[in-house]
């Protein structure tokens, strides 16, 4: 058995053969032509073919991956049409008196060398595009076969990398996976073996070697390791793990498309709870009907100072636009307490977790608060956003809130920047004090939404990381169940709506009893949404 | 001719798919249209000549509009630059 490690793209389990992936090298031959003219026909009407093959992989692509993946073959259009790169084709062709396909070649080798000299490791990576698009170019004009490989059975495709076309021309109920020499996370074959749902491990360098063609292997997406010929344990842990794997996928087949409703035709909405903006992917493949919490402190933790506007708005924008009318509750700023940011500069606490934390630096730092406010306000334009304020304990926080989001807002009018004007405010339910008064806190805001995580914890008077609390420690304990309760009749009598977007939301031994308190919406882990799911329509509140 | 400056806000800078949005964008227009940066200049309505110019984040870019459909032409493009750059 041999062991490779490398770097995963998409957690998932397979095992099969080996296929490298077998391209044609088109061999460029040079040769003089006298009629230069008709040569040049000749390249033109090639162009044409290859704007037409990528149309239908971007109509193909549109199909199985979405917009923003398919935009690359649009691009590949253009770069076909670039006046630089024809312009130059066709100089070649004319100055030199030489056919097509060398011209191509050299032109192709030209703009590949300005792109690898950049010193910019994206515009790097776009040196494959430019070798794509010249690839498909000289593949007409040789009359080369488009590429495509014929599978007869499934397989593991190994390469040193694949390009864009490459990998959305695959039939895809023939690949169970990929193995790659090169490669990064944002090469276009890992964004399209991420939204295909396949596991891919790439960087795998050398040592994955064109000899083990035809071998048998398991692709551990989970660990990033790849065992060639594995031994009779290994096989066996792996298809344990791959089983469970695809029950999951099983579950998800089963309940795509299918309503939240119970038996008895009681709907809930089920949401997911998303920690960066990448997670869109995972939200959107199992189904859910919206994000009832995109916990925005990604964007504070990740950057080693705060955050601009502008990336806020980029990316509250950007998952607005990609639930495309979905609703997305973004939570503002929940720093402090486990959540430390060194630029921040928080003095350090005896208690941080009823400490200077969340709303409270919001409130007292209110630049921080405004900057965020403001994105929010602006990327509302593009989606159906919600905002949602944690931590709270009053009624005067809440109210310290609107001053400063009217503020916000006067301050865009004046600017003349776009924002939208009315957008719906929801606060946490996370604190003793907030069950307590959400009579009069329903008043005030649009929904709640009960992180149970904390209110358990300050409920209950107890550390979650200690762990010789434990035996005191009850999940379920009624005190916590009653406190939802409470909230979800006072919200209800101000016509409010509630969710719960804690743990225990994905708790599906408690479906039924959130159900029964009218809970509105549970947003859960993107990988809990179905099992979620098929719990709720198990159910029969009549009963 | 007519001109306006704009500072890139997005985080990698003119990468290939606003790229592609600005050539298209520029196609729809007769006058010659140049974008540029620093040393660096290129022709609005070619692609691998924009990608070339590896505009980053911060970057003052200076777009130019020279035709008969130059006033059009700098209003289509400045709101373009705002909503996408």
């Amino acid at each position: 058995m041999i062991v490779l490690e490398g770097k995963s793209v998409f957690n998932d389990i397979c095992m099969g053969n080996i296929s490298f992936y077998k391209r044609k090298e088109s061999v460029i031959k040079r040769y003089k032509v006298e009629d230069t003219d008709a040569e040049i026909k000749r390249f033109e009407s090639a162009k044409e073919k290859g704007k037409k093959q990528l149309q239908s992989l971007y109509e193909k692509a549109l199909a199985d991956v979405g917009e923003a993946n398919a935009a690359i073959f649009e691009i590949h259009q253009m770069m076909l049409e670039d006046l630089d790169y024809c312009e130059s084709i066709i100089n070649i062709i004319n100055s030199q008196q030489v056919n097509a396909e060398y011209a191509v070649g050299v032109t192709a080798d030209n703009f590949t060398a300005m792109f690898a000299a950049m010193d910019d490791a994206y515009m790097q990576g776009r040196a494959a595009d430019v070798k794509d698009v010249s690839e498909r170019l000289l593949k007409i004009l040789t009359n080369a076969e488009d590429g495509i490989q014929i599978l007869n059975d499934k397989v593991v495709i190994a390469a040193d990398d694949l390009v864009p076309s490459e990998t959305v021309q695959l039939d895809k109920d023939k690949v169970l996976g990929f193995i790659m020499q090169n490669g990064s996370a944002n090469s276009h074959t890992a964004i399209l073996a991420r939204s295909m749902g396949i596991p891919a491990i790439i960087g795998l360098g050398e040592d994955l070697k064109k000899e083990f063609d035809g071998k048998y292997v398991i692709v551990d997406g989970f660990h990033g390791k790849v065992y060639i010929e594995p031994d009779e344990e290994t096989l066996a842990v792996m298809e344990k793990r791959r089983k469970e794997s695809l029950e999951r996928k099983e579950l998800l087949q089963q309940l795509k498309d299918k309503e939240d409703i119970t038996l008895d035709g009681t709907k809930i909405n089920i949401y997911a709870n998303i920690g960066n903006s990448s997670d869109v992917g995972n939200v959107l493949k199992n189904d859910a009907n919206g994000i009832g919490l995109f916990r925005s402190e990604f964007l504070y933790l990740e950057n080693s100072d705060y955050p601009t506007e502008e990336q806020q708005f980029a990316a509250y924008k950007t998952v607005a636009e990609n639930m495309a009318g979905k609703k997305v509750i973004i939570r503002t700023l929940d720093i402090g307490a486990d959540k430390k940011v060194d630029y921040f500069k928080l003095d350090k606490e005896e208690n941080p977790a009823l400490g200077y934390r969340a709303i409270r630096i919001c409130l007292t730092r209110k630049e921080i608060f405004k900057t965020q406010l403001r994105a929010l306000y602006r990327a509302a334009i593009f989606g159906n956003i919600s905002i949602m304020f944690p931590m709270i304990i009053s009624v005067e926080e809440v109210k310290a809130i609107k001053v400063i989001i009217a503020q916000v807002k006067e301050e865009l009018k004046q600017e003349g920047i776009p924002f939208k004007e009315n957008v719906e405010t929801g606060i946490m339910i996370e604190t003793p004090a907030s069950v307590m008064i959400s009579d009069e806190l329903a008043k005030e805001v649009d929904f709640f939404s009960v992180g149970t995580n904390d209110l358990t914890q300050y409920t209950l008077a107890i550390d979650r990381q200690n762990q010789k609390l434990e035996p005191f420690y009850n999940a379920h304990h009624k005190a916590v169940l009653k406190m939802i309760k409470m909230a979800a009749d006072n919200a209800h009598a101000e016509g409010k709506w509630i969710g719960i977007c804690g743990e225990l939301g994905a708790d599906i031994t408690l479906t039924e009893e959130f159900l029964k308190m009218g809970i509105d919406e549970l947003s859960v882990s993107a990988s809990m949404v179905l099992e979620v799911r098929k719990r709720v329509r198990e159910i029969d509140l009549t009963k | 001719m007519k001109n306006f400056k704009y500072v890139i806000k997005d985080e990698i800078g003119i990468h290939a798919r606003p790229a592609g949005l600005l050539v298209k964008e520029a196609g729809k227009f007769q006058s010659a249209i140049t974008l540029k940066s620093g040393a660096k200049s290129g022709d609005a309505k070619r692609i691998f000549g924009i990608m070339g110019m590896a505009v980053k984040q911060n970057d003052e870019v200076t777009v130019e509009a020279d035709g008969a459909d130059e006033d059009e032409a700098i209003a289509a493009l400045k709101k373009f630059f705002e909503e996408n750059l």
